[in-house]
């Protein structure tokens, strides 16, 4: 199986508003996968059914060859993820944070205390250990963030768009240290962003989603090329079309907006 | 196992520190206690029914427990606009152990706040008439508290923003709070307003506690417990049913 993530005609509708469109693409295992697009393509309700929080409307996917809608559990284990927005419990200390997770992933005491130690000091939080979350800047949530997810040492790790918000040296070293996971211990890396130079340094594979369907998929010589252009940038933009996009809201807005028509009836 | 625990846990520790909640959620009852106490005390005599104080402490216990069970129950709705909710529903775990874990967890605290105020009842006079008996008032405490913490999950796992707070407060929790028997008889009120009560699953927590703490009842120690179990069960599988629905 070299295949990490496998999709097939996958298709969300939030009633009438068809938020991914027959989509199909796969991630090889251990490549650095780059999921781009603008605003309100689908990028995070793609991830969302990838990582079992969304049933697909219709469609076929395979993370780590496990079915997210059938066989959650597996799914779940074999994955890490850094949400688009904050996801930490502000009330907790960072070492509380991580081992919550831990108990949550079944990690033997001994094992999750070791790992914790070694994560939090790569992420360099080791000496903060003890502060409540609530203490901390958005660079500091972000790299605890990343420690948790890869606490259960996940074969695929999803990345929604990391570096928002960072700033650029908090960012290199971040992507510094991805990269380096990604060789080391041949996890696969599935990421958004809108850094456009960013995806071009790190991603071997690119796929480009607009209006929820994917509009090209390659490594970015051939997107390049496919496009006459020179860059990333350029070739996203001549795919994507330089209109503003109204940011769309994400899949629970739907939902809260669909509730509320509902009652009103 | 490990899973319910760290949940309960969480919710624990994060009551224990933040300190204004536990200290504002104690003015309610006492205003309760002091006003309505001593202020319907002597009236209540009159009318041949003994000591108010008796009577209301069981009530104003139940109604602490109650706000508080509720409002732990509702926290779900923080949780997920917050974010961390993602976190633990992407976990490799059943989403009814999450559940279970967060409402007993939310039971918990909310024992622990029905055990302040007991102590608060003391102050104002009020003794129970047995202590062999507190052991029992603490488990009918934690049954309440159970019922009301899973309530109040099942509604927030239907909800997404604190938007429906204040009509759960004005339509739910102060109806079921007024209407429960916590501060009047219900022998001798109105046949409406008794048959009302009876809908009402903290008439029956009141009702146990009354009869555990101050030796009166209007249903009977066991049946008031049996009906909050049955009660506490069925909401427990409603409540874990809407909670694994919940998408983000």
């Amino acid at each position: 199986m070299d295949k990490a993530i496998e999709v097939k005609s996958l298709v969300k509708k939030f009633n009438d508003f068809v938020a991914v469109n027959d989509i199909s693409f796969d991630v090889k295992r251990g490549e650095i996968f780059a999921f781009l697009g603008p605003n309100g393509a689908g990028k995070t309700t793609t991830i969302k059914m990838l990582t079992t929080l969304l049933h697909p409307t219709s469609g076929q996917i395979l993370v780590n060859g496990y079915d997210p809608v059938k066989d959650q559990n597996n799914v779940r284990k074999s994955f890490g993820i850094v949400f688009q927005d904050p996801s930490l419990d502000d009330e907790l200390t960072t070492y509380e944070n991580m081992e919550f997770h831990g108990v949550l992933y079944g990690l033997d005491k001994k094992l999750m205390t070791n790992r914790i130690e070694e994560l939090l000091n790569i992420v360099d939080l080791w000496d903060r250990k003890d502060s409540l979350v609530k203490t901390f800047s958005g660079g500091m949530r972000r790299r605890l963030e990343i420690a948790r997810g890869l606490l259960h040492h996940p074969k695929v790790f999803f990345l929604d768009e990391p570096s928002l918000g960072l700033d650029p040296q908090t960012r290199t070293h971040l992507w510094n240290y991805v990269k380096d996971l990604n060789k080391k211990e041949n996890i696969t890396i599935f990421f958004t962003t809108h850094y456009m130079e960013e995806a071009e340094r790190v991603a071997e594979r690119i796929a480009v989603i607009d209006h929820g369907k994917i509009v090209a998929h390659g490594t970015l010589d051939e997107l390049k090329k496919h496009t006459s252009t020179n860059t990333l940038e350029e070739a996203f933009l001549k795919l994507t079309g330089t209109e503003i996009r109204e940011e769309e809201a994400g899949a629970a807005d739907h939902l809260r907006m669909a509730r509320r028509m509902w009652r009103r009836k | 196992m490990n899973t319910i625990y760290i949940l309960w846990l969480r919710q624990l520790k994060r009551y224990l520190r933040s300190r204004s909640r536990i200290i504002g959620s104690i003015g309610q009852p006492l205003l309760f206690l002091v006003a309505l106490g001593f202020g319907l005390g002597p009236i209540f005599k009159r009318a041949g029914d003994g000591n108010y104080i008796d009577f209301l402490a069981p009530g104003v216990i139940a109604q602490g427990i109650l706000f508080t069970a509720i409002f732990t129950g509702i926290e779900l709705i923080w949780d997920r606009q917050f974010g961390f909710l993602k976190e633990t529903l992407v976990a490799p775990v059943s989403r009814f152990q999450i559940m279970l874990g967060r409402t007993i967890g939310g039971a918990t605290i909310a024992t622990i706040q029905g055990v302040i105020i007991f102590f608060l009842t003391l102050l104002v006079g009020f003794r129970p008439y047995s202590l062999a008996m507190l052991p029992i008032a603490l488990v009918i405490m934690f049954l309440t508290a159970l019922f009301f913490t899973a309530l109040g999950t099942a509604i927030a796992s239907t909800l997404d923003d604190m938007q429906g707070f204040q009509l759960i407060m004005n339509f739910l929790v102060l109806p079921l709070f007024f209407l429960s028997g916590s501060l009047f008889p219900l022998k001798g009120a109105p046949a409406l307003l008794t048959l009302i009560a009876k809908f009402d699953p903290l008439t029956y927590g009141v009702d146990a506690l009354r009869s555990s703490l101050a030796n009166v009842t209007q249903f009977g120690l066991v049946n008031d417990i049996a009906i909050l179990g049955i009660l506490t069960a069925i909401i427990l599988y409603i409540g874990s049913k809407l909670f694994s629905k919940i998408e983000i």
